[in-house]
């Protein structure tokens, strides 16, 4: 038994090593060829390396790809005494050379000993579609996705042949999208027949997006009549299809600032709608939250460099409690004196934001602070053809995180139910037995707080700067007031529908003019209904 | 009845800080060019002018008095009327430099020509002439507040939310001149002026002349707002302040009784304004902030609404303040600023004029009660003598 063992195992050692050896002379030999081929660039024109690029590229073997991006990077040499080309790297007054396919050093030599192998642009398109066909094959999903889109910015009826084969045994679908796509971009420029070209066509509309809609313009002046309708409308879908992906763009953007204004006007909604206090100090409570956010993140870097990552979850809550704070002191101190002379509490809390703008420009100086966006704040993905940031998307979610809790705060708990109560009749309130004056402060410290909560979320899109604040002011005013006073599901609407609105005048009037419109269409609408979208109904609102 | 008016309009106080005005109006330009430098009451040129500045923002205070002291309307938006009078004392200020701009265009200033605009654009039209340009400084912030105030009294816009959107309004004008195409020098706003009416701007001359001008016009406006604050109508505006819904239900229209009342202040505003821009030599947007708005509010309220002497007492005694102290301690101006807001709104809401006057009618009431209990017991112990 042992004895048969090893001799069968002896037998497939042997024909290993056969196999083995076979296949290193088949690769030496496939390696002095490649050589000779990679030798004769050398001193050729710019037409016989052409050629030459080509004949390489049909070799299909990966080594001769740093040979050819040296080429074209024109990092190509050929030594005069023997004729041989390297790769070559500047030493000093001397050259490094590499050996063109194995990468292995070579030693060095003097510049004057050397020849550079010259490149054109027309040699380097070559060079480019024919790297595109040898990087089809790598193992590398990357690499391959890569590689398509080369070909797809460079189409030439040469890489089809390399394409089929490459999409007969790509597996990855993302690169095979590519891949499809580029196959088509390829046929379109190639001599195929009309048929297979219609085909390409319908292929590349169905992919859409703005390169397909250059590649078929592009087409278009070369294709011959039978193609050109066919081209044409598929030019008019695509160019449908993108005004389509333009709006929805927009209204993203829309919500992503509707989403900004929720959450500067959503504390706004509790001290100006609910306790109808105006509270000019809003924006500095905004303020505050950032400058919590750009401390705290200060100590991490600082001393726990690894809890980055928590920064903004550490600063949420600090943030509420900062706030809240300055907000209950604020409402202790000041506000409570002025219950019932509403532009007394402006002009007071007007001074009060003076003076935080003022502490905050002496603490931390009056430039814009770094505050850093965590890594899953930071970057983007696309979906179809809208581009969305992460950031934007998780302040939106955030925004409407924080509406919900303060519905649900309102509505559903003892607190909410006091302040409903507090509200709608004061005296009554007390009668019953709610502490009306520390549910004042409460409210208004909530108000604050989420004021604060805020401003945590707008440090990772704004300048944290002691003006913060005063940019959200007069916007979240305008929100409040164009929702409807009082109403929380007011401010939501308001918010977003504002947003909305300005995004879409800015690219007919600009950004200002944009900004001015809605300003003076919430001026107008303000006649026309003077307590807002959602106004409330009653006697309570006279008083 | 122009007699009538003014001899209603001239109560003792009113008459007292005219003439001081006046007089002022006359003795500091003396001072300042009939005496030497070196003289002890000789008053040097930038007093002159920094005073003269004063003088503007105490008239742009008693514009504001007149619609939140007696009428009950917070207008947060005055900044605008203000800045739209300086704009158009600028427009004229500018057509006057002519060829003499870094760029030498005799019709163009300097800023069109940088942007390469051909021609002088409409709404410039007419600003070569002063008389014209004076016009403007006082019809446009009427025009506006007057379709500003059409619209937002009609519809009963009022309390905090007129006080919002007039501080939008501001805020939109202030975006809107901040852009090149509007054709007001954008950011830079106007400035490099050289003269007005022929006399050079910088000359003490003209200097003390543009202050004794400030004073003349505060001291018109306070008679003219004098008047309508003491005649019938001013009684009605108090009404209107103090009770609105019963002054409507009696009868008048109060959205015209506010709209008038809007409208002159906001043309006084202008007149401020148009003073205000050949004192300091520019108009830029930054005078259209909401912030600025703020601020006349507190000089206003530090000096006393509803008096009509104390928004001027506010407004220098505020600003010579703040002139002092962003010289002496630079980052405590806004404590200051803020402070005053805080306090004079929580332990002031009269005013230093305000409460003086309270302060002196206690005494007048208290020494009226002293007096009547002395004659009473004066009386009381003379009876049992004529009981004898």
């Amino acid at each position: 038994m042992p004895a048969r063992l090893i001799h069968r195992f002896l037998q497939c050692l042997l024909v290993a090593v056969c196999v083995m050896v076979t296949m290193l002379a088949t690769d030496l030999r496939a390696a002095d060829d490649l050589r000779t081929m990679v030798n004769a660039l050398g001193g050729g024109s710019f037409q016989e390396n052409q050629k030459q690029v080509e004949a390489l590229a049909k070799t299909g073997d990966p080594k001769i790809v740093p040979a050819l991006e040296a080429l074209s990077e024109g990092d190509l040499y050929q030594r005069k005494s023997d004729g041989m080309v390297f790769i070559v790297k500047p030493a000093g007054s001397n050259f490094k050379l590499v050996d063109a396919l194995t990468g292995d050093a070579a030693g060095e030599e003097a510049k004057a000993a050397l020849e550079k192998v010259k490149v054109n642009n027309g040699l380097r398109r070559v060079i480019r579609a024919a790297l595109g066909g040898l990087t089809l094959m790598s193992p590398d999903a990357g690499v391959r996705l890569q590689a398509a889109q080369t070909i797809l910015r460079t189409p030439s009826a040469d890489s089809l042949e390399g394409l089929d084969a490459a999409l007969a045994g790509e597996t990855d679908s993302a690169v095979k999208a590519v891949l499809e796509k580029a196959r088509a971009a390829s046929v379109l420029v190639s001599d195929r027949p009309v048929e297979e070209k219609k085909a390409a066509i319908a292929t590349v509309v169905e992919t859409g997006g703005r390169d397909s809609l250059s590649l078929l313009s592009g087409a278009l002046s070369s294709a011959d009549e039978s193609l050109r309708p066919d081209i044409e409308t598929g030019i008019q879908q695509i160019e449908d299809q993108l005004q389509l992906w333009a709006a929805g763009q927009n209204i993203w953007y829309g919500l992503s600032l509707g989403s900004v204004l929720l959450l500067a006007a959503i504390g706004l909604a509790i001290t100006f709608g609910v306790m109808g206090i105006i509270n000019m100090a809003h924006g500095e409570m905004v303020m505050l939250g950032a400058y919590t956010t750009f401390v705290v993140q200060e100590i991490i870097r600082n001393s726990y460099p690894d809890a980055f990552a928590w920064s903004l979850a550490i600063a949420l809550p600090l943030a509420f409690l900062v706030t809240g704070a300055v907000g209950l002191v604020m409402e202790r101190g000041i506000i409570r004196f002025l219950y019932g002379r509403p532009l007394e509490t402006l002009l007071a809390t007007w001074g009060v934001s003076l003076i935080l703008q003022q502490a905050v420009r002496s603490i931390f100086g009056p430039t814009n602070q770094e505050v850093g966006n965590p890594s899953w704040m930071s970057g983007a993905f696309e979906l179809g053809g809208l581009t969305v940031t992460w950031n934007r998307l998780w302040i939106i979610v955030f925004s409407l995180a924080v509406f919900a809790f303060l519905l649900f705060l309102l509505k559903k708990t003892p607190m909410g139910l006091q302040m409903r109560a507090v509200t709608q009749n004061r005296r009554m309130a007390s009668s019953m037995g709610i502490r009306t004056p520390w549910v004042d402060a409460l409210t208004f410290a909530l108000g604050s707080g989420i004021a604060g909560i805020a401003g945590v979320a707008l440090s990772q899109i704004d300048n944290v700067s002691p003006n913060l604040g005063q940019g959200y002011i007069i916007d979240s005013f305008m929100v409040v007031v164009f929702g409807g006073v009082g109403n929380l599901w007011g401010t939501l609407v308001g918010a977003f529908t504002l947003g909305i609105l300005n995004k879409f005048l800015e690219p007919y009037a600009g950004a200002v003019l944009g900004k001015i419109l809605v300003l003076v269409l919430i001026i107008l609408f303000i006649q026309k209904r003077p307590r807002g979208l959602f106004a409330l109904k009653g006697r309570a609102v006279e008083a | 009845m122009i007699t009538s008016f003014l001899a209603k309009a001239l109560g003792r106080n009113i008459v007292i800080t005219v003439a001081i005005l006046l007089v002022l109006a006359a003795l500091v330009p003396a001072l300042n060019l009939l005496t030497a430098p070196d003289h002890p009451l000789h008053v040097p040129t930038y007093i002159v002018s920094l005073f003269g500045k004063y003088l503007t923002y105490a008239l742009l205070a008693l514009a504001l008095d007149l619609v939140w002291g007696f009428c009950g309307i917070l207008s947060l938006g005055h900044a605008a009327f203000f800045a739209l009078g300086g704009y158009a004392m600028g427009m004229y200020l500018m057509r006057q430099i002519g060829a003499r701009g870094s760029y030498g265009n005799p019709l163009l200033p300097d800023f069109m020509v940088f942007l390469n605009w051909k021609e002088l654009p409409w709404f410039w039209y007419g600003f070569d002439m002063f008389w014209f340009a004076a016009l403007m400084a006082i019809v446009v912030p009427g025009l506006l507040a007057f379709v500003f105030g059409w619209f937002a009294f009609r519809s009963r816009v009022n309390g905090v939310y007129l006080s919002i959107i007039t501080q939008a309004m501001t805020f939109a004008l202030l975006l809107a001149f901040f852009r090149n195409d509007m054709g007001f020098g954008g950011n830079n706003g106007l400035t490099d002026f050289k003269d007005i009416l022929g006399f050079n701007i910088q000359a003490n001359g003209t200097r003390s002349a543009l202050f004794a001008a400030s004073a003349v016009a505060l001291a018109l406006s306070l008679i003219i707002t004098s008047g309508i604050v003491r005649s019938k109508y001013g009684k009605i505006l108090v009404g209107v302040r103090d009770a609105e819904s019963r002054t409507r239900f009696l009868g008048y229209r109060v959205e015209h009784m506010k709209l008038f009342a809007f409208v002159v202040s906001a043309m006084m505003a202008g007149v401020a304004g148009a003073l205000y821009v050949p004192q300091v030599g520019i108009i830029n947007p930054g005078e259209f902030d909401p912030a600025n708005s703020i601020e006349v509010v507190i000089w206003t309220a530090v000096g006393g609404r509803g008096t009509l002497i104390g928004p001027i007492v506010g407004a220098i005694l505020v600003n010579g303040g703040k002139s002092i102290f962003t010289a002496a301690f630079p980052e405590f101006w806004l404590f200051a600023l803020g402070g005053l807001f805080v306090l004079v709104t929580l332990f002031l809401p009269r005013g230093i004029v305000g409460t003086a006057r309270q302060f002196v009618e206690r005494r007048k009431e208290y020494r009226k009660a002293r007096e009547a209990e002395e004659a009473r017991t004066f009386a009381t112990a003379a009876e049992p003598q004529a009981a004898e």
